[in-house]
């Protein structure tokens, strides 16, 4: 049905030029050097051809399966605290009050600033010696204050805490848009029935706002599988690779010691991690575009 | 009770959302024996040194210059080229249009990682490392699947009527477009402009791959790349971040509305 001169060819060609150059090409490529061995550092050795090797070393690093947990907890640990937070701020939101246009405005201060200010600003809450966190838990006894960010134990949780920080609003939009399509009607026939807010929440809220808790939760699924600007600038990955995240681990491989090769097997086990991911996500958008266009 | 509940809940959602950001803004007006003090000195003593000693020695204008230059492109060409798809999606009652964005949001899905060598290759290959349109082109890619999905979303909802009527009466579909559609639609245009804008001006993990010279360095790199020899320069930070951020905010407190509807026809009305 497409004819060459077809208009939609026009229209669509120009952008659809620069996804394919620099998304689906690059997916692509990543699969095909996933099968050689290539050293950016050491460039005389070339591109050998080495089958499935970069995977059978991927299953056998053992810093490449501690990313893996770090990664899935992570997404485990903040994806549903942002989605709680997000419940919380969305029903406020979503009642009327006075200056309610401001405080939407303000939630999204943390969304807007820049992923890298955050990461610093964080890291300075953090800081040993003079940080507002040991201030806060230890009064001016300075001889207790340590730093979270060099504790194995504790590093990832502070930039789980950065992340909740920074991206809890976000889900708080999707959810206040669930909110917002709830019919008034139903809390009014509610209330002549005597049914009580915990009541009204649970029978009525709960059940229509569920897609968009659904929605907002897999989104942040996705997004925070690709967590690096906070690991990049807190931690490094550090310390004993306890917040070596997946994406920081490929970052590390094939950028800092240049192994494209064995960098590009892990770019594509996150890529297929991140796929069975999004196809939930698509199946559940697709359904609704299906019926949006049949509705239409 | 909700008369405690809210007033309770806006005001920590306040504190939230604000205080650890303005604490950091306060540091950056804060000599370094402020900064070092314990107890913390809440208000500073108002130096701009920080901000000197970042425009001076760390050349903060620069990064500013390469972010706007690169944000502001990007966000230029993406949506001019997210308008033309979405136009087609939206109108042309294509029976591939829904294939084609559930893939663009595939797209927008993916981790960085997976396509960053390549992409780093192909930057290479071109000799466009370190440059403008190299990162700029980068960007355009990341960013249309995005714009042309909330693009579509704003177009869908325009009635068709006064595009039929122009059709019937002789305008191309580009002339459509450009004359019935885009000015009707200019509040929508502008939102996915924003938010394009906000996530060119913010985006760390390209740029850092692909701008190894400070000269071309947008301002995400420049700050996490901080050089601090023995101390971390806390101040200076500080104030870099204070710049970088402020235009940011700045946009959202005034279009937070826009903002809002825009996330929500990327995300929600699909």
């Amino acid at each position: 049905m497409i004819k060459s001169g077809d208009p939609a060819l026009r229209f669509l060609a120009p952008s659809f030029l620069f996804v394919a150059a620099f998304s689906l090409y690059p997916i692509l490529d990543s699969f095909r050097l996933s099968l050689y061995r290539m050293i950016l550092t050491l460039p005389w050795l070339g591109q050998k051809f080495v089958g499935l090797e970069n995977y059978q070393d991927l299953l056998t690093d053992p810093v490449a399966l501690q990313s893996l947990m770090t990664s899935i907890t992570f997404v485990a640990v903040t994806t549903p605290l942002e989605v709680l937070l997000g419940l919380g701020m969305a029903l406020v939101l979503n009642e009327s009050f006075r200056g309610r246009g401001w405080l939407r405005a303000v939630v999204l201060v943390p969304w807007a600033i820049p992923t890298v200010v955050a990461s610093q600003m964080w890291r300075f809450l953090f800081n040993d010696r003079y940080g507002l966190f040991n201030y806060v838990l230890f009064g001016s006894a300075t001889d207790r204050y340590w730093a979270p960010l060099a504790e194995p134990g504790l590093a990832l949780a502070a930039i789980m805490a950065a992340d909740v920080w920074k991206t809890s609003s976000f889900a708080a939009l999707i959810i206040l848009a669930g909110l917002q399509g709830i019919p008034r009607e139903l809390y009014e026939a509610a209330s002549i029935d005597g049914a009580s807010a915990w009541r009204k929440f649970r029978h009525i809220t709960l059940p229509l706002v569920k897609p968009a808790l659904l929605l907002a939760l897999l989104f942040r699924t996705i997004d925070a599988l690709k967590v690096f600007d906070l690991v990049f600038v807190m931690t490094q990955g550090g310390p004993a690779d306890t917040t070596n995240v997946l994406q920081f681990y490929g970052y590390k491989k094939s950028f800092a010691e240049g192994m494209i090769g064995y960098g590009s097997a892990i770019a594509v086990a996150v890529f297929l991690l991140s796929l069975i991911l999004s196809l939930f996500y698509i199946r559940l958008l697709g359904a609704r575009l299906l019926a949006q266009e049949r509705g239409a | 009770m909700k008369k405690i509940i809210i007033p309770a809940g806006v005001l920590l959602m306040a504190v939230f959302s604000l205080v650890p950001f303005l604490w950091f803004v306060l540091t950056s007006w804060k000599s370094a024996s402020e900064i070092s003090a314990i107890p913390p000195v809440l208000w500073p003593s108002f130096h701009w040194q920080h901000y000197q000693a970042a425009i001076e020695r760390h050349g903060l204008l620069r990064y500013i210059a390469n972010s706007a230059i690169v944000a502001g492109a990007t966000t230029v060409v993406s949506i001019a080229l997210a308008a033309l798809a979405a136009y087609a999606l939206a109108r042309f009652q294509l029976r591939w249009a829904r294939y084609y964005l559930l893939l663009l949001l595939a797209l927008s899905m993916f981790p960085q990682i997976a396509i960053a060598g390549p992409v780093w290759r192909l930057l290479s290959g071109l000799g466009w490392l370190n440059t403008y349109h190299g990162i700029i082109a980068a960007y355009i890619a990341l960013s249309l699947p995005f714009a042309t999905w909330v693009l579509t979303t704003f177009f869908k909802e325009l009635p068709y009527d006064i595009e039929e009527a122009a059709l019937i009466d002789g305008c191309t579909r580009w002339q459509v477009l450009r004359l019935v559609v885009l000015p009707v639609a200019a509040p929508g245009v502008f939102t996915a402009a924003i938010l394009v804008f906000i996530h060119a001006w913010n985006e760390f993990f390209f740029a850092l791959i692909i701008l190894t010279y400070p000269a071309v360095q947008t301002l995400p790199v420049g700050i996490a790349l901080f050089p601090g020899e023995y101390t971390m320069p806390w101040g200076e930070i500080a104030a870099a971040s204070t710049i970088a951020t402020l235009p940011l905010v700045a946009l959202t407190l005034i279009f937070q509305r826009r903002i809002v509807q825009g996330l929500s026809a990327g995300a929600v009305k699909g």
